[in-house]
């Protein structure tokens, strides 16, 4: 119990991924597959900042005239990453979206089973 | 053994090779330009060939290493006494066939003809490689080009059946190379550490025995050019192709590939004393004896002329692997004869069935009644390959099959003796019946009218004369036949071959 | 410039992207050339980045002067240096290819297309040449979106849900990878190759370092569309542009199955997989399913693309089943054949592209006869195919030489078997393709009466194809010295 509750933050983006797992692959509709697709990335996004993240510690910036102490910081690296990786995301996103407009341009409309 | 480095075994492949492109070049549009590279380039190669003799007899091997590939894998030619005698067969009946090939095409005005002749010289040089290769690897090299370029010639007629017989050509040849052969070699580099040919073998002691029975049933299953029973029916299907590809091609060149790597597998890669020591020997023996007499029933019983000669070929071409399979010296030397003696009978043969086709339009056995009035050239040169193909003397195919006949006796192997004695009784039957046929029967009444016949060429009074095929097809069968008969009163250089190439499996005697 | 090679191979078609957008706003000529020169500096400094690892060993190369495991450093091993050789050779080929394609299927965006095509590029030799596992991220990401783009641009009307499709499956293949990232991260405090390579043996047993490497085996196997996960490639890789065909089937899975390996045997060290989790054998079974299976498809299909895109999922397990060999033999053939591979289905897709392009029709059975007319281009297909098959002197058998050759020294009989099946299932696969091409007369109705004029691809879309049936015919010969150069050097010297 100590396991589950001590680390309730990465089980909660395991169940974040999940959700959004599932809407990518089960969801016929393309935009409910792209909304699955954020809940996703979000999770893993969200992976990386808990895991730089510390109680009681404080933004990583030396100031002049206190000490450095290593341990009163954040890990700041997993938090640049993500802002990286975030933009990988939303061109992803980007891109998925045009791809939809031109899908529905052609199809007229963004379910799955409907296109000929 | 002196070994010479010399590039002359390079260039007798390369030959043929450059002859090709230039055949390309030359195209439909300047027919005798092409036709001139091909000549040219049959009687540069025999040339090449034929100055490697000397060496040879001498007792010398030449060797010459074209690339290395990787350490023990490399792309080597080697001349010796075995590989000259199928070198030199075929770039000798190639000039002929080329000839031949001329004749016929033009007289049928076959289409696509510069695809022919150049499939064709890429074959040759293909045959040159397999039979001066040093290595397995190069064998397989070259075995497999000869399998590809040799596919557009068996469907060179592009309809249905040819499609048909060119994919079961196709099917047997890379599925048995790739499934079988490819595997054994695989298994044989893994235990050996080489390729490498060696007249006393390079397997002894690398494997177990029951690993070495497996690897040698995967060559013998592998090598789908010796046509041996189960995997012959290629050969027949292969007939198709035009004819001079027939005799050329499936009664020399590409068969004779065939039970060339079977003759270098059981030599030197196996060696004679480790198969006698595994007993395998005698297993194959008994297992060409099998497709001798099995072969020869089934020809008996085609009314194709063509397939009857297809099915002799089985048979016959297993008459080389019996010969070696008895691991005596007799027997070695008469299998290794039986290549170069078979390929002239059987050449003279498959020409007079193109002949007979050109001139007559004929291809059953049952249309022949009284054709040799007609075309008595023709027809004398079949009887002579036939007889040849029997083991008549005084015709070349006696000395093999005497040969083979002693190596049974030295292994003590009696029932091979009857099996030959059986398979020359089952020759005469069906191929003496043409020749009888041919004499001494009447022509049938009315010519039947057959598909693609242009019949206007059989007025009625032109039954009576006589009809021969153009020159340029019938002066290189008689040349075949007569090459049949010399073989046998002048068999020294093909018998000075042989005994050289036995002397060095063996170790004397 | 020699000193910056490694940066170069990158940071050249980088800029030239950008800069291609903004010159071809005015001066839309300037797009093509600017591309091949790009490529060509890029593909001239891969060489002597090669050159410098054969002659002095492996190059590191800290981006900005940053030290790791703070800053980015860019390695060249003789893998990647290999790799990255392959991939902006076989590039800058395609990339004169696509002058015609593209110029008549997107008349007036050959801008744009050229900017996405270098983008692509930079990407895969970025993942290629960098030694920091999330960078490896950022250029699989950029790989794939410009992949995502180029395949929606396709003739066919399918082509953006194709492409959409792989979007989605594409996108999970990178996040799995992304995890794996984050689990190496939180146990070693590192994103550098090499320290990870040193700082992860302690730490094999621990299961969440277990769980990341399952997480990048099932990303990569996405992006490379190993079998069962392929289902995206062959709708992707058909419905795409010729050129752009061509570009992803040689380039993009090879780079896959180089990061693939780079994970197993250089994160991870190679007894990581050998002994501690023991996987080698299930990815052996999972790529000879691959190998089996793309093969079997492959004969079922009636349109060229599609046959070579399952072509391509076979060669794929070809691949992956050397590396799982876990010997030099094997990975030796698996490493040979990232180059014979790229080298063969450039040849093939750009010889369908050639015929597309003529013809518009790439059904096998409206090919009766088409040699007549595109001798070259159908010579070069059967070079291709010949490869394919592993028939010897062309490239592809000597790579199979190597792949049975370490099923056998593994004693892994049954893949040894996979292997020369699926030769024989390929076998079908383009005889039936020669066949009916060289042996079976057009319909009556049409052609067959006329005299048959050739009638070939213009010049800059033949010379590629030729160029690449040529490499296909005589890499093989070469495959010795390839391998003491420079392969025996890039397998892990534990084997």
């Amino acid at each position: 119990m100590e396991f589950v509750i001590g680390k309730y933050n990465y089980w909660f983006y395991i169940f974040l991924m999940m959700i959004g797992l599932y809407a990518m692959i089960a969801k016929k509709n393309l935009i409910k597959k792209l909304v699955g697709m954020n809940i996703f990335q979000t999770a893993i996004i969200l992976f990386f900042v808990s895991m730089g993240s510390k109680k009681g510690a404080t933004i990583p910036i030396i100031q002049a005239g206190q000490a450095v102490d290593a341990a009163h910081y954040m890990n700041p690296l997993p938090h640049v990453l993500m802002l990286t990786a975030i933009v990988v995301m939303v061109s992803t996103f980007g891109v998925a979206l045009a791809l939809a407009i031109l899908i529905y341009k052609r199809f007229k409309t963004l379910e799955e089973d409907e296109m000929q | 053994m002196e070994v010479l480095c010399s590039a002359r075994p390079l260039q007798a492949v390369l030959v043929s090779l450059v002859a090709a492109f230039l055949i390309l070049l030359s195209g439909e549009r300047h027919k005798n330009l092409r036709e001139t590279w091909t000549i040219l380039a049959g009687v540069i190669k025999f040339s090449l060939v034929a100055s490697m003799v000397p060496f040879i007899l001498d007792g010398k091997v030449l060797e010459y290493t074209v690339l290395t590939i990787a350490p023990g894998l490399l792309i080597q030619f080697r001349v010796d006494a075995l590989g000259m005698l199928f070198g030199l067969t075929a770039s000798f009946l190639w000039i002929i066939t080329s000839f031949y090939s001329i004749g016929y095409v033009r007289s049928l005005k076959e289409h696509n003809q510069t695809r022919y002749f150049a499939s064709f010289a890429i074959a040759l040089s293909a045959t040159m490689g397999v039979a001066f290769s040093a290595n397995l690897f190069t064998t397989f090299l070259f075995y497999e080009i000869i399998t590809i370029c040799t596919y557009p010639l068996v469907a060179h007629k592009e309809t249905p059946e040819a499609r048909k017989g060119a994919r079961r050509y196709i099917a047997y040849l890379l599925g048995t190379s790739v499934a079988f052969l490819l595997f054994a070699i695989f298994l044989t580099y893994n235990a050996a550490g080489t390729l490498d040919f060696s007249p006393q073998g390079i397997l002894a002691g690398k494997a177990s025995d029951s690993m070495l029975i497996v690897i040698f049933v995967l060559f013998m299953a592998g090598i789908g050019k010796a046509a041996m029973m189960p995997f012959h029916s290629w050969l027949p299907a292969a007939m198709v192709a035009p004819t001079p590809v027939s005799a050329l091609l499936h009664a020399v060149a590409v068969v004779k590939t065939g039970v060339f790597v079977v003759v270098k597998v059981v030599l030197h890669i196996f060696g004679v004393n480790l198969l006698k020591d595994l007993g395998l020997g005698t297993a194959l023996a008994y297992f060409a004896s099998f497709t001798i007499i099995v072969a020869s029933i089934i020809a008996l019983r085609k009314d194709n002329l063509k397939a009857r000669l297809a099915y002799s070929t089985v048979s016959q071409l297993s008459y080389v692997i019996l010969g070696v399979a008895l691991l005596t010296p007799s027997g070695i030397i008469g299998g290794v004869m039986h290549i170069v003696l078979h390929a002239f009978g059987k050449i003279t043969l498959f020409f007079a069935a193109g002949a007979i086709y050109v001139a007559a339009h004929k291809s059953d056995i049952s249309q022949l009644s009284g054709i040799g009035k007609k075309m008595p050239f023709t027809m004398a040169a079949f009887t002579l390959g036939a007889l040849s193909m029997i083991g008549m003397p005084p015709l070349g195919g006696f000395l093999s099959k005497w040969y083979i006949a002693l190596g049974s006796i030295e292994a003590g192997q009696w029932p091979i003796l009857a099996v030959i004695a059986a398979s020359t009784i089952l020759n005469s039957s069906y191929f003496l019946p043409i020749v009888y046929a041919a004499y001494f029967k009447e022509p049938a009444a009315e010519h039947r009218q057959y598909h693609g016949v242009r019949s206007e060429l059989h007025t009625p009074n032109s039954e009576l004369k006589i009809h021969e095929a153009p020159a340029l097809m019938v002066v290189p069968l008689v040349l075949t036949a007569i090459g049949a008969v010399a073989l046998f009163f002048m068999p020294s250089l093909v018998f000075d071959l042989a005994r050289i190439a036995v002397t060095s499996v063996t170790g004397g005697n | 410039m020699i000193k910056n090679a490694p940066v170069l191979i990158i940071v050249v078609p980088l800029l030239a992207s950008l800069i291609n957008i903004i010159l071809g706003l005015r001066w839309r000529a300037l797009s093509f050339p600017l591309m091949l020169a790009a490529l060509s500096v890029s593909a001239a400094s891969s060489f002597i980045a090669l050159n410098t690892v054969i002659d002095s060993g492996t190059i590191h190369y800290r981006l900005g002067g940053w030290a790791p495991p703070w800053g980015i450093e860019y390695v060249i091993d003789h893998l990647s240096g290999f790799v990255a050789v392959i991939v902006s050779f076989v590039s800058l080929v395609i990339a004169v290819y696509t002058r015609k394609s593209i110029e008549r299927e997107f008349p007036g965006k050959t801008v744009y297309f050229h900017s996405i095509f270098l983008l692509l590029v930079t990407g895969l030799l970025g993942i290629v040449v960098t030694g920091d596992i999330f960078n490896i991220y950022v250029f699989l990401e950029i790989t794939s979106l410009a992949s995502y783009a180029l395949v929606a641009i396709g003739p066919d009307k399918r082509a953006p849900l194709a492409a959409f499709n792989y979007v989605i499956m594409g996108t999970i293949g990178a996040c799995f990878y992304l995890l794996g990232v984050g689990y190496l991260y939180i146990m070693t405090g590192t994103l550098n190759i090499a320290d990870l390579s040193r700082l992860l043996p302690g730490l094999y047993h621990s299961p969440v370092i277990q769980v990341a490497f399952a997480f990048f085996m099932v990303g990569i196997a996405l992006k490379i569309a190993l079998f069962p996960l392929h289902r995206w490639l062959p709708d992707a890789y058909t419905l795409a542009p010729s050129a752009v065909s061509a570009l992803v089937a040689s380039t993009m899975t090879k780079v896959g199955a180089y990061l693939m390996i780079r994970i197993i045997f250089t994160v991870f060290q190679p007894f990581f997989s050998i002994e501690v989790l023991p996987v080698m054998n299930l990815v052996g079974w999972v790529a000879a399913a691959a190998v089996i299976f793309g093969s079997g498809y492959a004969i079922a299909q009636t349109e060229l693309k599609r046959m070579l895109a399952y072509i391509l999922i076979a060669e794929v397990g070809y691949i992956v089943l050397g590396v799982s060999f876990a010997n030099r033999t094997g990975l030796t053939g698996s490493i040979l054949h990232i180059l014979n591979d790229s080298f063969m289905m450039a040849c093939l897709f750009l010889a369908v592209g050639a015929i597309a392009y003529k013809t518009k029709n790439t059904n096998i059975a409206s090919l009766s006869h088409i040699h007549k007319t595109m001798p070259i281009t159908m010579a070069a297909f059967v070079v291709g195919g010949i490869s394919v098959v592993g028939i010897p002197p062309t490239a592809g058998f000597f790579s199979k030489w190597y792949l049975v050759l370490g099923a056998i020294e593994a004693g892994k009989w049954v893949f040894a078997a996979v292997l020369l099946i699926s030769s024989l299932m390929t076998a079908i696969v383009f005889f039936r393709i020669i066949e009916r091409v060289y042996f079976t007369a057009a319909d009556p109705g049409h052609g067959k009466s006329a005299r048959a004029v050739m009638d070939e691809a213009p010049l800059g879309m033949l010379v590629p194809v030729l160029v690449m049936a040529v490499g296909v015919l005589i890499l093989g010969l070469f495959s010795g010295r390839i391998i003491t150069t420079v392969i025996q050097f890039a397998v892990p010297s534990v084997f």
